[in-house]
């Protein structure tokens, strides 16, 4: 070789030197990267390429007290197409057309929209939905998803509550118990690719979902039935607005039925349930919110005459008044400056109290309120628990809407004492009288009884407040005589079933204002009068014709106590069917 | 002195290749390596860009390899012949190529011929056919160099001898930067180290290499001092900014560069195996061009990226013994300059993909997807195996 060429291979060892020390350090850099911030970048680039995707719980179902389902989950899917999959656009619109029941061009127009993802039909059902994936199109998606579904569709609408969208309770029980009911959606972790689409065979991680809880409530879907269909029939019959019937049991205040006619569809809450009024100017959300209104427990009114339950439980427990003592209605009452008229124009003359609760007359229980005056009757409201709400475990309860105690003069105290001039909700008042007849304990009404997780490994007992000596037990026997003998042989009578003594008041408020001449009558009985099990109470709202609730509500509840009656398990008394044969006799 | 040295070889090289021919050396473990490169090219391109392109060309997965393999074995080929003839003969059309150069370098910069991809005219063609010609460049400024420092002698040590390289290498490199700012770093760099190696001083190339390494280090300062006189524009001095912190600055292009980073940190010491990278899948953009080495990286693992660059170094081992053992300076210098292609945009790819450096687009040497720089690499491998294959074997 040429010897002149050594400095040039010199310098060309050297460059080589320099580049091999160059690509070290490079290895060096990679070293550094790969090993040291492995865990960094790895980290970064495994939150770009996850994909989170939920996986809806099921929603746990709802059971009444003997285990029949009355709100369960329907798989239902959802049909999509992604454009970018779609090999024969055309046969997928064909197909796709004729097993949803849309028409071709709109299923076209879908299919040829340029996303990522087009739904073409919500809410199939899974049949449908598994012939359309047995079809096998490419591009076609069919997912399943869980919606809320009621099999009694109407049943306790009101009390049940829907769901919404997201399955998430929207009103009623299935609001209130969300926590239970609802779950722990599930995880799927996938990766995607900068454009977000998922990767096939990707390592997949799962988080499972959590079914929700199982709510047993104390509902009794046959006595809630029953309770419906006597309801439709004494709202059709007059031509009333609404009939609420709540069947409570007095011992525990657990809710047996609570009816709000004319209920809604549960599996349809968005469809009105009447015609809007003529003339009604709401739009639809508020038309929407009043149906789905439970006024059992959400408003509150007038509860005339069966009030004076509560007035005479007060005026025993006080000792103000005793069952044989004697009054006068002259028909009327000069309170103040006030004259209160009794029902009945004429008057009842001479009465003992027992017999004056059996007519219902008010001017004797404007006596017993005079007689307590306002401390005490204030002093008894309260202690009843009127004051408050029931505190039953549906949302939005109504609080009662009564004078102030330093406001309250002896005209109020004289409106109060027979159940009007305040309002307070059919719940309220069913309450209080359980109470009053159930020995003097304060029950808190309430549907839930027990949540059971899905596997049956969690369960949880819902317990509720109880108040004991709201009335002494004497007092509380001496009630149920009373209104015992108003069914008897007083206002009640038409609540008579033979073979049960059955105790209950009438009531027949005139709504406000007085001048319209609208009514609310109502009802509240129980049985066995000297052991209550039962108690129930109607309310018709704004009947046509007669109105009196001795006359159109009372049967409504005898209706239901025959059936029901039995249906617990009460049994007919020997005595009592005697003792009604011999009644019956009296009242042809 | 001698400036008839390089033609006096000439001769005699030639007269002893007539009468030895069976005799001289050829330099087959170097032919294995760019084999090999290739193929495992062809391979990468396959894997990095087969999810995009089955999206973006009617589900073709195979289009930029097939694209890439189809102007490889036309490289390949032209390669063989070319590493068969005698390479004397560039020395002698040098000018002849210059001028043609600049004639093509004008035209794809300055009139309508020169196509658009990116924002950047770069390619020169007529329908589906296209290339670079400051791919040619790079060929030319090789050849050139090595004719002018054979020509120039001892002369070359002088100033008029430098000063007439860089009146050959700084204009070209000029016009190509308006265009393409990391090629014409390319060709000032093959310049660099073969003047390097054809000059005596050490004192400038050790005083550049270090105002280079100080520019790195203050680039930050440097680049906003620069930015506020006027002199580097927005986008360049946020190039420098998502060099030194991506995260911070990843809407200005950081995300490129981060994108990158995640691969190459997600692939750990083996790697995620072939084909299994998802940065490739939209994340990293172009992943067959620029960015490949930071697939290779998140596939086949520290090991992979490591074991390339032996290969890699490797290449330039059988480079520098081939200049070291070429029958004259000319055919020496060819290899040097060669080396000095292929050592800078390595180290340079490299060191991008790595963030070491503020991003430029090099394309790593037969890896990268394209035509006309795998088809020109060939051609210059084609041209150091030809100086080997003049090596006569000493007994």
């Amino acid at each position: 070789m040429n010897r002149n060429l050594s400095g040039y291979r010199t310098r060309t060892v050297t460059a080589c030197v320099l580049i091999c020390i160059l690509m070290l350090a490079m290895t060096g850099r990679l070293q550094y990267l790969m090993i040291c911030r492995a865990d960094y970048y790895g980290r970064m680039a495994e939150n770009l390429h996850q994909r989170e995707r939920t996986i809806k719980a099921a929603r746990g179902r709802i059971l009444d007290r003997n285990g029949t389902v009355i709100a369960t989950n329907r798989t239902v899917c959802t049909v999509s197409v992604i454009h970018n999959q779609i090999e024969e656009p055309e046969q997928v619109a064909h197909l796709l057309a004729g097993e949803l029941g849309i028409s071709e061009e709109e299923v076209r127009k879908k299919v040829d929209r340029y996303s990522s993802r087009e739904i073409i039909k919500t809410n199939v059902d899974k049949e449908t939905g598994d012939r359309i994936r047995l079809l096998r199109l490419a591009g076609v998606k069919v997912d399943e998803d869980y919606r809320r579904y009621y099999p009694y569709d109407s049943l306790a609408s009101k009390v049940l509550g829907f769901t919404g969208g997201d399955n998430q309770g929207i009103i009623g029980l299935e609001v209130r118990y969300e926590e239970y009911l609802k779950g722990r959606n599930g995880l799927i972790l996938t990766m995607a690719d900068a454009a977000g689409v998922e990767l096939e065979n990707a390592f997949e991680d799962r988080i499972e979902p959590e079914p929700g809880a199982d709510l047993t409530v104390s509902l009794d879907v046959n006595i809630q039935t029953y309770a419906q269909q006597a309801a439709l029939k004494v709202m059709e019959e007059k031509n009333a607005k609404r009939v609420t019937v709540i069947v409570m049991d007095p011992r525990n205040g657990e809710l047996l039925a609570m009816v709000n006619v004319p209920e809604f569809n549960l599996n349809d809450p968005f469809t009105l349930n009447t015609e809007p009024e003529p003339g009604d100017t709401a739009s639809k959300q508020d038309l929407l919110n009043r149906m789905w209104r439970n006024p059992a427990i959400n408003d509150t009114y007038e509860p005339g005459s069966t009030f004076k339950i509560v007035t005479a439980a007060a005026g025993l427990e006080a000792g103000v008044v005793g069952l044989n003592d004697h009054f006068s209605c002259p028909g009327f009452r000069i309170v103040e400056d006030r004259k209160i008229r009794c029902h009945k124009t004429g008057g009842h003359g001479g009465e003992t109290f027992l017999q004056a609760t059996m007519n219902s007359c008010n001017p004797v229980f404007i006596d017993v309120g005079q007689r307590l005056g306002v401390e005490k009757y204030y002093h008894y409201f309260t202690q009843f628990g009127l004051l408050g709400k029931t505190g039953v475990d549906l949302p939005g309860e109504a609080a009662t809407i009564m004078h102030k105690k330093e406001d309250m003069g002896l005209v109020e105290l004289a409106t109060v004492s027979f159940g009007q001039s305040f309002q307070i909700t059919p719940l309220q008042l069913i309450t209080t009288a359980s109470s009053i007849i159930n020995g003097g304990t304060r029950v808190t009404p309430h549907f839930a009884m027990r949540a059971v997780s899905a596997d049956g490994a969690n369960v949880h007992t819902f317990t509720y407040s109880v108040r004991e000596g709201i009335v002494s037990a004497e007092t509380s026997a001496t009630m149920r005589y009373m209104l015992e003998q108003v069914v008897a042989e007083g206002g009640g009578k038409n609540a008579k079933i033979e073979g049960y003594a059955i105790g209950g008041k009438t009531a027949t408020s005139e709504k406000l204002p007085r001048s319209l001449k609208k009514y609310i009558s109502s009802f509240m009985g129980f049985a066995p009068a000297d052991d209550p099990q039962v108690i129930a109470l109607i309310t018709i709202d704004e009947p046509e014709g007669v109105y009196y609730g001795g006359t159109i509500a009372a049967p409504v509840i005898a209706d239901i106590f025959r059936n029901i009656l039995p249906y617990l398990g009460i049994e007919a008394k020997e005595v009592a069917v005697d003792y009604s044969g011999k009644k019956t006799y009296t009242n042809p | 002195m001698r400036p008839e040295n390089g033609k006096e070889e000439d001769g005699m090289a030639q007269e002893k290749e007539r009468k030895k021919r069976s005799q001289r050396f050829y330099d087959y473990s170097l032919l294995f390596a760019i084999v090999f490169l290739t193929i495992f090219g062809l391979i990468m391109i396959y894997s990095s860009s087969s999810y995009k392109a089955a999206i973006d060309h009617d589900g073709n997965a195979a289009y930029f390899m097939v694209r890439q393999g189809a102007v490889a074995s036309v490289g390949l080929v032209l390669m063989i012949v070319i590493s068969k003839m005698d390479y004397h003969w560039y020395a002698k059309v040098w000018k002849l190529g210059t001028v043609i150069v600049w004639i093509l370098m004008l035209l794809v910069t300055f009139t309508p011929l020169g196509r658009e991809y990116n924002g950047k005219k770069r390619w020169l063609g007529y329908s589906s056919f296209s290339f670079q010609p400051s791919e040619l460049v790079k060929i030319l400024v090789i050849v050139a160099l090595a004719s002018m420092i054979v020509r120039y002698g001892k002369d070359i040590d002088r100033f008029a001898g430098k000063f007439r390289v860089m009146m050959l290498v700084l204009p070209l490199a000029l016009i190509v930067v308006i265009n393409n700012l990391s090629t014409g770093i390319i060709i000032v760099g093959i310049g660099f180290v073969m003047m390097f190696v054809a000059t005596k001083e050490r004192w400038p190339y050790v005083l550049c290499i270090a105002a280079a390494a100080l520019v790195l280090i203050f680039a930050g300062p440097i680049g906003k001092a620069l930015t506020s006189m006027g002199i580097l524009q927005d986008y360049q001095l946020g190039r420098i900014n998502v060099w030194l912190d991506p995260e911070a600055y990843s809407q200005e292009g950081g995300f490129q560069v981060l994108q990158g980073l995640y691969a190459i940190g997600s692939g750990g010491l083996f790697g995620k195996g072939l084909g299994q990278s998802i940065q490739k899948m939209g994340f990293v953009p172009e992943a067959q061009n620029d960015m490949i080495f930071s697939i290779i990286c998140e596939e086949l693992g520290l090991f992979g990226a490591v074991s390339l660059i032996l290969i890699f170094m490797f290449m330039i081992y059988r480079f520098m013994v081939i200049a070291s053992n070429a029958p004259d300076l000319f055919g020496s210098m060819l290899v040097v300059g060669v080396m000095g292609h292929i050592a800078i945009q390595v180290i340079l790819n490299i060191a991008v993909v790595t963030n070491t450096i503020p991003n430029t687009g090099i394309t790593l040497p037969f890896i990268s997807y394209g035509g006309t720089s795998v088809l020109f690499l060939l051609v210059e491998m084609g041209m150091v195996l030809s100086v080997s294959n003049q090596i006569k074997l000493e007994k």
